[in-house]
């Protein structure tokens, strides 16, 4: 391919009838799903159960050296912290898994 | 220099600093106009989105709002912010990837659909306009309640100065002006939360001063918070009185509707790389949370501070602060049992309360509050312009596409030139403006209204339909038309029935299992996502290009970018 592909406009078709290819990236998707369904229920975790369902239970707990009422900090504080991070951690695994799979994007472009 | 002529410099200034930018990054193509070239690098990207995203309702009136709704404050803070793990995990890579301009544009091509493109534009207009009429509204009030300027003469520099950069640059103009506007408005958002934190608990980081000590009792601020309330007759700060029910559907709603917002998706267009989209949607929740962490501390320290400073106070002997903003009508007081003193009470106190407070105060008048010297004032204002204008621009460049490129170019007159386009997209994009600012200046009464629910109405029209164009290879263009129109169909008919059609029957009692307007776009987003993958199961399958160009948008590399194999 002489194009970059990012700046190309490369019409030909790629080879999803490959068998080899075709498995390759199914297996990627499947990881991927994976991912995806741990850093969710971590997500619902922090912020519907922890911040909302379970405010008042947790709410008789501090957040150990502070004051926070450990439901309300979830709610106000704690859930957005771990959004943050994992979005990072999401990042750091698909690229990860990206070069696992051959599917990066390169780093020359 | 007086506080005024401090707000003169510092709001002048950044205009300045607005055009300057403008100039320097003008718009050549139409890729250039719609998605910037796709050359922003990730991290400036993170800044522009927080500054499209963070607009004048959150730098004003949101911790304001939490300072007076307490623990139920949290939907805004976790709606708001969560939206974003569902956009870096189930949109923003594969959206990239396909490559397009537009939402229209992936919504219309993944389902082979010149009728799912139709309804895709419809949504994403009406959504835009609701929101961004009340963004010009936020101009003019911050220009007339700092500057002393008429709101409607606000709202016209305020059309003046979006109209300059985002006719003249488009998307590329837009994004490096909202990178130095997020600069201005979280440096003014910080600068009053540190000086009150340190004010009232000693520590310079108010989000620790918020777990921390009052330094006048040396008791728990949150406690003595709670205390106060319980003393005045509120509920507890901490607990709220909303029904988990009702913030559980809230928060999802708010969540959803982020991750559908047309002008926060095509911000993850505007990357060279789908790598470089993932990791700027981190970013941009990274400064996001910067803000969304500081407004609940800010909410906690103006809540002790108000009580504290007005309540059972004698009227003659009242903070400075308080007389200024009395002035403006944001804060009344009426001496209902003619003792002079001040009784600030809740709903379960046996007192009258004498005493009204606007939410917007909180944040306003902070400066003042924490006596702050002027500078500060005027950088509050600044601050507040620079998130409805960063808002503004971004709204009006999604209603400019719509019409230029989804309408014009792919769907009644697909033979008109680059350049032509180009023009149109600047004429559309000249005309939103022009309409915003109509809006701005003549609000109709239900647009602060409409603006909460466009979340509602984004969660149950394009998040099913965009999420499963992705993740479900079956998902058939009956499916997703019927989902959107039903998903968006019940929530509007809710919102509407409820707010329009009978307002006197809006109250937990009467709502459908008791969740309310605000919360029901969650219940219309789940019927979506049953009616899509009901009818797709029952329609015949989509045609085998669209199923490669789904296979083609889940992996990062692949020859060329996928929207452009034509299908």
């Amino acid at each position: 391919m002489s194009e970059s592909p990012r700046h190309g406009r490369v019409h030909e078709r790629p080879s999803v009838t490959d068998p080899e290819t075709v498995a390759r990236h199914r297996e990627y998707w499947r990881r991927n799903i994976g991912y995806v369904g741990v850093l969710l229920a971590v997500w619902f975790t922090v912020s519907y159960l922890c911040g909302i369902v379970f405010v008042e239970p947790l709410n008789g707990l501090e957040l150990p050296g502070t004051h926070f009422p450990l439901g309300f900090w979830f709610a106000q504080q704690g859930a957005i912290y771990v959004f943050v991070v994992e979005i990072f951690v999401y990042v750091w695994l698909m690229n990860r898994l990206d070069r696992e799979f051959q599917v990066d994007e390169g780093s020359d472009e | 220099m007086s506080v005024q002529a401090w707000t003169f410099v510092m709001v002048g200034v950044s205009f300045a600093l607005y055009i300057g930018i403008a100039v320097w990054s003008r718009a050549a193509s139409t890729k250039d106009f719609y998605v910037a070239g796709k050359g922003v690098s990730p991290l400036a990207n993170g800044m522009a989105t927080a500054a499209d995203w963070m607009s004048a309702a959150s730098f004003i009136s949101m911790a304001g709002l939490i300072s007076f709704m307490g623990y139920d404050g949290s939907v805004y803070l976790l709606g708001w912010t969560g939206g974003y793990v569902l956009l870096a995990l189930l949109l923003a890579p594969y959206l990239r990837k396909y490559g397009a301009f537009t939402v229209p544009d992936f919504v219309g091509d993944r389902y082979y659909s010149q009728v799912a493109r139709i309804v895709a534009v419809v949504c994403a207009i009406f959504v835009s306009f609701t929101y961004v009429a009340g963004q010009m509204r936020g101009v003019g009030i911050v220009f007339g309640r700092f500057l002393e300027v008429d709101v409607n003469l606000g709202v016209a520099i305020g059309m003046a100065i979006v109209f300059f950069y985002a006719v003249l640059g488009g998307m590329k103009g837009i994004t490096y002006t909202q990178v130095a506007q997020y600069c201005v408005l979280i440096f003014a958002y910080l600068v009053p939360a540190i000086f009150l934190s340190i004010l009232i608990t000693g520590n310079p980081i108010p989000q620790l001063g918020l777990g921390g000590v009052d330094q006048a009792t040396g008791t728990p601020l949150l406690e003595r918070l709670n205390g106060l309330h319980q003393e005045l007759g509120f509920a507890p700060y901490t607990s709220g009185v909303k029904s988990r029910l009702d913030v559980f559907f809230i928060t999802a709603a708010l969540m959803v509707g982020t991750a559908g917002l047309p002008h926060v998706i095509i911000r993850f267009y505007t990357v060279p790389r789908v790598r470089d989209a993932r990791i700027s949607v981190g970013w941009a929740l990274l400064f996001i949370a910067l803000l969304y962490t500081t407004a609940p501390a800010v909410a906690v320290f103006a809540r002790t501070n108000l009580i504290a400073s007005v309540d059972e106070v004698p009227y003659s002997e009242v903070p400075e602060w308080f007389s200024n903003w009395e002035t403006t009508g944001l804060v009344s007081f009426e001496d209902a049992n003619q003792d002079g003193l001040i009784q600030y009470v809740g709903p379960e106190s046996a007192l009258t309360n004498e005493l009204t407070v606007d939410r917007d105060i909180m944040v306003l008048a902070n400066p003042e509050i924490a006596d702050l010297p002027g500078w500060v004032v005027g950088l509050v204002a600044a601050g507040g312009l620079a998130a409805a204008l960063s808002t503004a621009a971004g709204l009006l460049l999604v209603i400019s596409s719509a019409v230029s490129h989804d309408l014009l170019k792919r769907s009644i007159k697909p033979d008109i030139t680059e350049k032509q386009e180009l023009l149109a997209a600047r004429i559309a994009a000249g005309l939103a403006v022009l309409v915003a600012g109509y809006f701005g200046m003549n609000p109709p009464g239900f647009v602060a209204q409409v603006v909460a629910f466009a979340f509602g109405l984004a969660a149950s029209s394009f998040f099913p339909a965009i999420i499963l164009g992705i993740f479900s290879k079956r998902t058939t263009r009956e499916g997703a038309i019927l989902g959107m129109i039903s998903g968006i169909g019940f929530t509007a008919a809710y919102i509407v029935f409820f707010n329009f059609v009978r307002p006197e029957l809006n109250t937990p009692e009467h709502w459908w299992l008791g969740i309310s307007p605000e919360g029901i776009g969650t219940l219309g987003m789940l019927l979506n996502f049953a009616v899509t993958v009901v009818v797709s199961r029952i329609t015949p399958a989509p045609p085998a290009q669209v199923q490669v160009l789904v296979d083609l948008i889940r992996v990062p590399r692949g020859a060329g970018e996928a929207h452009e194999l034509h299908v």
